[in-house]
């Protein structure tokens, strides 16, 4: 896992405009159009020639292309084609809900994950290792979708605990502020649970591994030999240096995490990306599908830009 | 100490295995194991969310319970299994041909074809996975085959990677140069001495990929844009249980829990085939 990321700083515009035209072709290669789509069938042709040519879908599909990218590049996407708004308002909307619930997760997955392998690697018990070992592979093994039905069935219908869907209640908006921000965390909990108890199980396999590895380095035994705390050689010795592949990991998990965002969006109705994304898809939203792939690999890039970098503070054997 | 921890993964690795034998085995003899038809309806008001054990008015056992439909939840998940494992199987297929094409030929071209082939993997791997699929399978008409081509080819990455990185570590070994001198040609090169050094991690990374395959065919076709009914798959038959949560819970979770087996048996395996072998 030490390999460099195939990343510099130069081709991760690459990466990007890669993902964009791929996902461009796909798109205007595809049988099927959004006009018969926002139409219906009872359309005239004459309605349909008007709305493609008002669309700019009766150009050359290069010309459309090029046309996409002079304009995204000054920021401008367009108009959603199904709802008519400007897709960059649909993106702004959708964009922090999905911040909250990915970002909280990776926080709590890698805290909770790096804890239980950190157990796992130093425990003598060989029953409590394999334990969690199997829960940990258990985790991992949950599909987001299937958690979410189980999580849903237990907290929302059995206990009635917890709401299923959306990110706020009905009545959010006569709320007082105090009422609100519990309506909001009540909402967070079941999706936020999904993605971390799935991000644990694969965190703790991965980093149980790289401490395991480290386990038996020379430089464990002398610093315990040494006489230094038990506490001191994991934190200052063992994790220090178990822990530098874990950073690449969180760079290039960062595609599975979205992908995951998606889903579990879906599934609990989160107005995400995500969500926007399965339902532009459905519905041959041109416009908003473009910008929001735009958007994950734009992320997906910057997550490997930052892990290298964080790689390279955290690690001096890899500055080149 | 050793000799116990080996013995004690052989032990886990054969229960896995023998997991994933046994599912096959259900999903090939379905026709016969299943007791009633996967889309037998019946009389749909009588027999429609029996609980699991119960017998229904026909006199057939549901060992599983039934569906919103009457439809018998254990034969459903025998036949969702032929779809998903197939879908699954194909799907890692693909990928372990494209891996092992790329990968070689990676190792053994000259530089610029190298260089481009592995731009090309590092590109693909940066794809968000998902993404892409839900792009494919919701533009073009959803399939069987068409979930199998776009699982194969966004998951040949690992195992090209594999190949190249265990192909091109035996390049320079004498007996490599020997075969070369004696004028093997590349590809009987690449098959009798390369590629044998990376079975081990290939079909680790292909058992890996298999797990995945299944899982996400599931997600598509739990979204409707997989395997179209009246095929169904374990998720589609999820989906289904979904929308039944409150009635009868046990329609989801039968095939969920039997795709969380499955997916753990492949972990498993996986890991001890990779385990055989360090380089992985």
């Amino acid at each position: 896992m030490h390999r460099r990321l195939g990343f510099g700083l130069l081709r991760a515009p690459a990466v990007v405009l890669g993902v964009v035209t791929l996902t461009f072709l796909l798109l205007h290669l595809a049988p099927g159009d959004p006009v018969s789509l926002l139409l219906g069938p009872a359309a005239t042709p004459l309605q349909r020639a008007t709305t493609e040519s008002a669309l700019g879908l009766d150009q050359p599909v290069a010309e459309q292309y090029i046309r996409w990218l002079a304009r995204a590049g000054r920021g401008d996407f367009g108009v959603s084609i199904a709802t008519g708004r400007p897709v960059l308002a649909l993106l702004a909307e959708a964009w922090p809900a999905t911040a909250i619930l990915v970002g909280l997760s990776i926080a709590l997955s890698y805290l909770l994950g790096i804890a239980v392998a950190t157990i796992q690697a130093t425990t003598r018990r060989r029953g409590v290792d394999t334990a969690l070992s199997l829960g940990t592979v258990t985790l991992a093994a949950l599909p987001g979708y299937w958690l979410a039905f189980v999580l849903i069935m237990t907290f929302t219908y059995w206990l009635g605990l917890l709401p299923a869907f959306g990110a706020a209640g009905l009545d959010a908006d006569f709320l007082g502020p105090g009422e609100r921000l519990l309506d909001r965390l009540n909402h967070l909990a079941l999706p936020l649970a999904t993605l971390t108890l799935v991000g644990i199980g694969t965190t703790a396999r991965y980093t149980r591994g790289t401490l395991v590895d480290v386990r038996s380095q020379p430089y464990l035994v002398t610093a315990r030999a040494k006489g230094i705390g038990r506490l001191r050689v994991l934190l200052r010795h063992h994790l220090r240096n178990g822990l530098i592949p874990v950073v690449t990991l969180l760079g290039l998990s960062l595609p599975a995490l979205f992908s995951g965002a998606v889903f579990v969006e879906a599934v609990f109705a989160w107005p995400g990306i995500g969500q926007l994304l399965v339902q532009a898809v459905q519905a041959r939203d041109y416009p908003v599908v473009m910008a929001a792939t735009t958007l994950s690999a734009v992320l997906v890039v910057a997550g490997s830009v930052v892990a290298e970098t964080l790689l390279h503070r955290v690690d001096p054997r890899t500055r080149e | 100490m050793s000799d116990r921890t080996s013995v004690r993964s052989r032990r886990r690795w054969v229960v896995a295995l023998a997991l994933l034998v046994l599912v096959a085995l259900g999903a090939v003899l379905a026709p016969w194991l299943a007791p009633i038809d996967p889309n037998f309806q019946g009389d749909v008001v009588a027999n429609r969310f029996l609980a699991p054990g119960t017998i229904g008015l026909d006199g057939a056992v549901h060992l599983l319970g039934t569906d919103r439909l009457g439809r018998d939840v254990w034969s459903r998940l025998l036949y969702g299994a032929r779809v998903s494992l197939l879908v699954g199987t194909l799907a890692t297929a693909v990928a372990l041909t494209v891996g092992t094409l790329i990968g070689g030929v990676a190792a053994l071209a000259g530089r610029p074809v190298r260089v481009l082939l592995l731009g090309v993997t590092d590109f693909t791997l940066a794809v968000p996975r998902v993404v892409l699929l839900l792009l494919l399978a919701a533009v073009w008409q959803p399939s069987a085959e068409l979930v199998v081509l776009t699982l194969g080819l966004t998951g040949w990455m690992p195992i090209a990677r594999l190949v190249y990185a265990e192909s091109s570590a035996q390049l320079g070994r004498p007996y490599v140069e020997s075969a070369v001198a004696l004028g093997a040609r590349p590809s009987r090169v690449f098959l009798r001495h390369l590629l044998p050094h990376a079975t081990g991690p290939v079909l680790a990374a292909a058992t890996l990929g298999l797990g995945n395959a299944i899982t996400l065919e599931a997600g598509l076709s739990f979204l409707g844009l997989g395997v179209q009914p009246p095929q169904a798959s374990w998720g589609s038959l999820i989906a289904s249980g979904r929308e039944t949560v409150v009635n009868a819970p046990w329609v989801g979770l039968a095939p969920g829990l039997a795709l969380v087996l499955v997916v753990i048996a492949c972990t498993i395996v996986a890991d001890d085939l990779g385990h055989e072998h360090p380089h992985a």
